[in-house]
């Protein structure tokens, strides 16, 4: 293939992406009200694909979950509700943040974790790279002071 | 020594992956446990003109099975669950989700119908409130019609007698 076609292919192939949408997006005529249901539906997985939010799958179990929140904000719910709708179906599997708990301390702390780890390799490392200079022996100094009298007296 | 601490880090995460390994993303945690059977009025599938209630099947403790026409995975289960049932291990009771009338009648009577009764969830109502996600799937009820275990997936011998059986043995078997 010439590089023109393959480039020509590859923007082809690019632009068709966003098209990969989940089917039959239902939507609000009120702004407000459809970026809360998209908010959302990006904030809950998808319990069948589970790497996919419920805006992305295709599953039918997504579907039946996007028609609930859809039925569940056009009657008025507030987004706390529906979330907790959704949690006491599924357990907090279900949202993509879990909340803070005893069994979630872990995940949620291990990043700073690490961070602290990674802070004190970096500090010993840099401590062991530069090693303090070593004190002078007499002779040394005799020398050095020797040489500063030289200096001084040469710019005199 | 000056290799213990990177070698401990590398044990410690070998390790948890290797526990990673064994667990089953599929297998969620419900959270249903121990809670009560959600409230339902339902037709049953052999009789479209009578409803059903949970204080109906209180009483007494049972399987809830939640099977389709269209779910391929029960048919592996379905002999296990035909065997059950004709052994009188436990009162099976079928929830036949997001189906039709003709379909999961013709399929019951094709493999045999383990069922006392099937609840008839066409829109998959009470499937969505007791969190089911991918059918097969089975709630152990006891007698007070609080759920007690959740399998996901198809039920075979070895999970039965390992979650289930000791259930039966504590809160009987619905006979």
């Amino acid at each position: 293939m010439r590089p023109r076609t393959l480039l020509l292919a590859v923007l082809l192939a690019l632009t068709a992406l966003p098209v990969n949408a989940a089917d039959t997006p239902l939507s609000f005529d009120d702004p407000v009200r459809q970026q809360r249901y998209d908010d959302l539906l990006a904030e809950l997985r998808c319990l069948v694909c589970q790497n996919q939010s419920l805006a992305d799958s295709h599953a039918d179990l997504a579907q039946d979950l996007r028609d609930e929140v859809y039925r569940m904000l056009d009657e008025g719910a507030s987004d706390g509700a529906i979330l907790d709708f959704m949690v006491e179906r599924y357990g907090d599997f279900v949202l993509y943040r879990p909340p803070l708990r005893a069994s979630t301390v872990l995940l949620w702390g291990a990043p700073l974790l690490l961070a602290l780890v990674a802070i004190a390799v970096v500090v010993r490392l840099a401590r062991r790279r530069a090693p303090p200079p070593a004190a002078l022996s007499d002779e040394e100094r005799a020398r050095l002071a020797a040489l500063v009298a030289d200096e001084k007296s040469g710019q005199d | 020594m000056r290799y213990a601490l990177p070698l401990g880090l590398f044990v410690l995460v070998v390790v948890l992956l290797a526990r990673g390994l064994e667990l089953d993303p599929r297998r969620v945690p419900s959270p249903l446990i121990g809670k009560p059977l959600p409230a339902f009025e339902m037709e049953t599938l052999a009789e479209p003109a009578s409803t059903l209630s949970r204080a109906d099947l209180d009483g007494r403790p049972y399987l809830l099975n939640v099977w389709a026409s269209w779910c391929v995975a029960c048919r592996q289960e379905h002999p296990l669950l035909v065997d059950l049932a004709r052994r009188g291990s436990i009162t099976l009771i079928g929830l036949n989700y997001k189906d039709t009338r003709a379909d999961a009648a013709a399929w019951l009577a094709d493999r045999g119908d383990p069922y006392r009764l099937s609840l008839f969830d066409a829109d998959g109502r009470l499937g969505l409130d007791l969190g089911v996600y991918g059918v097969p799937e089975t709630f152990f009820i006891d007698a007070e019609g609080i759920i007690r275990h959740k399998h996901i997936g198809p039920l075979d011998a070895a999970a039965f007698e390992r979650d289930i059986a000791p259930l039966i043995e504590r809160y009987g078997d619905g006979s």
